[in-house]
């Protein structure tokens, strides 16, 4: 039976909240690095959600979103190539709505139920910025589900569509912020009335009622709607999956399925899970969870994410951030697209080679191997999950340097298992910096030249799970 | 393979005042230099039988040539980033030692100044790739091996910062010496430990300027070069070793030492007879593009022994006075790097020394001298080193 094979997630590190200045907002919201946009944290939710396996066994990769780098130009394929996954796949983008999330996994269903896919890798994820106080209450985020129909962990039920014409939230073509209309006409005539009206309809046709659901999963724009929604479903509170409002914020199309990947974080065998998105209509899936739950290990999730966290220093920062995203077409320019072409199994996939003759590996690859110097003689090296240590580093305070980044980080890294290369250094504290820390490999953008989105990988100190690991950024 | 040892004899030269040039153009400083090592030789520039002619910037021969007005004869543009300069010289050496000319001019300028250049600069995209080594600078080049230095030998961040300082101190000293050089005023070891931060550990003070100018010799072939002097001198060695990269690539590259400029030194120590360097030459003009470079360089030429350049720059030993004068003319430390001239302003140096002619940085009877450049970053550059000397 088709459902969810795998599941991963990627909050990022930064947090406004008590104690960024300027921040006024209660809660904690999660809010992306400079180097990270919705595509970025969509490669970084699916390598989780890969973990160990195989990835020649993924047929297809989705990607959800609202806030697609490109209005032209698919970004689920650089997604598939970041993640190492074969050419002779499905990839698709599937945008502009809220439900893009729960539309993307609804058609990897149907295309694995179809027999077009095995394997299909659900990505969504978002950075959205808001008009007025809307801002406040989004976070950035994504999550990742592997649909397929063996080794499920969580079989897909029953689903149940809505699809409802209303301009209550939207964005414009060209414009960076998310509107809204008046919050009654909003609310009234949208979620509380269509959400309900979709949940309702389904259980009515599956022969079931609120109580026989474990865990319901549910969209919600803010903390007061989503609990006036339970209340309208007739769904208790120790059946709601927790929204994280005061933690992550509302990730757009990435927030119910992050809230799903919660939600299998903690599922037992036999869990029934409802899901439900909201968004121009909205989505309603039954899930039932199988005894494969259990061998689900090793996955970084929702729960790391969240507990390991920094809270930003200013408000302003953040801005900063997302103007430099949004930034001006000349800054750090220099990305060819013929030599991204040539190069992108070294660039986005991050390949080194390994030397067939002697085993030496190598990054960037070399024709001519750097130890025994025989040609052409190489297969390809994945360094993208390999873990390495700062061979030496140097910290650039150079008027190039953006304040917010500044200084920024360069590294030489040397790979277990062999390779040294150089690397910027993200999500790190420039005083901690030392010789032979650890790092991993992290997808990000080193900027956008020229209308082209520069991705590249950085080397980062793994994010320990610990509360309270970096604290407050400071000076 | 034949050694290039009393082949070639550099008979004139030139060089240009180092630094902002705003009211020179390329053309001026090529026009200066050449003019004074004609002068200085005793010829006219149509005498001049070929040109190599060394410039980053300026990427064809023919500004040099319509600059100097040399008709009809052959000119070449070499390029070897920053031993541009000592590869024009490199290059017409073999051109005399060939027996192909008998007299020909090497000359390298660089024009940094009209391009709104502050600093040695970002590369983007070494290789042609704008995406892998994104947005590196000179500076983080050079600071990554100052990193490495510390934690390779066990030195604090203090000590190494106060042994760098030593060495920008000393340049600076000797700068301020000297008419043509960029800067020409003492700091002190205050001023370079507490400057603002480049790249760390390097501060202001530990890194070159950039400027302008242009330096110019005269070569010919050692048997005739008495017709235009007693005192010319003599090309003793000449080495020249590209890296592979491989110190990127190679986990095993320990990052505290220049493999080029080891390879260099020794191709060019056995042409020169040189078993001992440290105490057969007196003076040595070196690649200090940053402090933590000139340190480094110290051993690689096999001045000191590997980790010990600390203790020879504390105990003085490079200074003007010291047993082996490093920079006597201030080094790029007070010149700047135009980059394709750097190479001949440091033989400059060595010439006039030879001919006891470097005023108060006068050192006493200097029979060898050693030009060095390193060129890209450690791990992967251009070594290249020269040896002059006095005639017997």
């Amino acid at each position: 039976m088709v459902g969810i094979v795998s599941y991963g997630a990627y909050v990022p590190l930064r947090r406004l909240g008590p104690g960024t200045q300027g921040w006024t907002a209660a809660g904690e919201k999660a809010v992306a690095n400079w180097d990270e946009d919705s595509l970025t944290m969509a490669v970084a939710a699916a390598i989780d959600c890969l973990g160990d396996i195989e990835r020649g066994t993924v047929d297809g990769l989705y990607f959800a979103t609202t806030t697609s780098p490109y209005g032209e130009k698919l970004a689920a394929t650089t997604a598939a190539w970041a993640a190492d996954l074969r050419p002779d796949i499905i990839t698709a983008d599937i945008t502009d709505s809220l439900r893009a999330g729960t539309a993307a996994l609804r058609m990897a269903a149907d295309a694995v139920k179809a027999g077009s896919a095995k394997r299909l890798l659900v990505t969504a994820s978002d950075l959205r910025m808001g008009a007025g106080g809307m801002d406040g209450g989004f976070g950035d985020g994504a999550a990742a589900l592997l649909i397929g129909d063996k080794d499920v962990i969580a079989t897909i039920e029953g689903s149940y569509s809505l699809s409802n014409e209303l301009l209550d939230v939207w964005r414009a073509s060209g414009a960076k912020q998310v509107r809204s209309w008046e919050d009654r006409f909003v609310f009234e005539e949208g979620y509380l009335k269509i959400l309900p009206r979709a949940v309702k309809s389904f259980l009515e046709k599956s022969n079931l009622t609120a109580r026989d659901i474990t865990r319901a999963v549910f969209y919600g724009p803010d903390l007061r709607r989503h609990r006036q929604m339970a209340g309208l479903l007739g769904f208790k509170p120790e059946q709601v999956q927790e929204p994280f409002f005061d933690k992550l914020g509302n990730t757009g199309s990435a927030f119910v399925p992050m809230m799903l990947v919660a939600a299998l974080e903690d599922a037992k065998p036999g869990d029934k899970i409802l899901l439900a998105s909201y968004g121009d209509g909205a989505d309603v899936f039954l899930l039932k969870v199988t005894d494969k739950i259990t061998g689900i290990m090793g996955r970084w999730g929702i729960k790391n994410s969240l507990a390991s966290k920094m809270i930003m220093r200013s408000y302003s920062d953040y801005l900063a951030f997302r103007e430099f995203a949004a930034s001006d077409p000349e800054r750090f320019g220099g990305a060819s697209a013929s030599v991204i072409a040539r190069d992108r199994d070294a660039i986005y996939t991050l390949h080194g080679v390994k030397c067939l003759t002697c085993g030496t590996v190598q990054y960037p690859p070399q024709r001519i191997c750097t130890s025994c110097h025989t040609k052409d003689n190489f297969e390809p090296y994945r360094f993208a999950d390999k873990k390495g240590k700062v061979f030496t580093f140097t910290l650039k305070y150079g008027a190039d340097v953006p304040g917010f980044a500044r200084p920024m980080v360069d590294t030489m890294v040397d790979f277990e298992g062999g390779g040294r290369a150089i690397f910027g250094m993200t999500d790190m504290l420039a005083d901690k910096v030392k010789v032979g820390m650890d790092v991993e490999m992290s997808f990000r953008t080193l900027g956008a030249g020229g209308g082209i989105h520069n991705y590249f990988w950085r080397c980062m100190p793994p994010r320990p799970s610990a509360e309270g690991w970096l604290g407050k950024e400071t000076k | 393979m034949e050694s290039i040892k009393d082949k070639v004899a550099i008979v004139g030269m030139g060089c240009t005042k180092f630094g902002e040039n705003w009211d020179k153009s390329a053309d001026d400083m090529l026009v200066d230099a050449a003019s004074e090592a004609c002068e200085d030789a005793g010829i006219e520039m149509k005498d001049v039988q070929a040109v190599w002619f060394g410039s980053t910037r300026i990427n064809t021969a023919e500004p040099c040539t319509t600059a100097l007005k040399v008709d009809y004869i052959p000119v070449t543009r070499v390029e070897n980033l920053c031993a541009t300069a000592s590869e024009a010289l490199r290059n017409a050496c073999f051109g005399i030692a060939s027996g192909v000319y008998d007299i020909v001019l090497a000359i390298g300028v660089e024009k940094l100044k009209d391009q709104g250049m502050g600093g040695l600069g970002t590369v983007s995209g070494a290789g042609g790739n704008g995406t892998i080594e994104w947005g590196m600078s000179a500076a983080m080049f050079f600071a990554r091996m100052a990193t490495r230095y510390m934690a390779h030998y066990g030195l604090t961040y203090g000590e190494l910062k106060q042994v760098l300082a030593k060495i920008s101190v000393k340049n600076h000293y000797n700068g301020s010496l000297n008419p043509r050089a960029h800067f020409q005023r003492e700091i002190t070891e205050e001023q370079a430990i507490n400057a603002p931060m480049v790249a760390w550990p390097l501060g202001l003070y530990d890194a070159c300027g950039v400027s302008d100018g242009s330096a110019a010799a005269i070569l010919c072939r050692a048997d005739m070069a008495k017709k235009f002097r007693d005192d010319y001198i003599l090309v003793k060695g000449l080495g020249l070793a590209v890296g592979a990269r491989q110190g990127y690539l190679q986990p095993d590259y320990d990052m505290v030492h220049m493999e080029e400029t080891v390879r260099a030194s020794q191709q060019a120590y056995a042409m020169a007879g040189i078993k001992n360097p440290f105490k057969e030459i007196d003076l040595a003009e070196v690649h200090d593009c940053f402090s933590i470079t000139e340190l480094v360089i110290m051993e690689d030429l096999g001045f000191c022994p590997r980790g010990k350049a600390p203790e020879y720059v504390r105990a003085g030993t490079f200074k003007l006075d010291g047993e082996l004068a490093v920079n006597p003319d201030g080094g790029l430390k007070s010149f700047g790097h135009p980059i394709g001239a750097s190479g001949l302003r440091m033989m400059y140096e060595i010439y006039k020394q030879m001919q006891g002619k470097a005023g108060p940085r006068q050192r006493k009877n200097p029979t060898l001298g050693l030009i060095h450049n390193f060129g890209l970053n450690p791990g992967s550059g251009i070594g290249s080193v020269t040896i002059l000397g006095q005639r017997d």
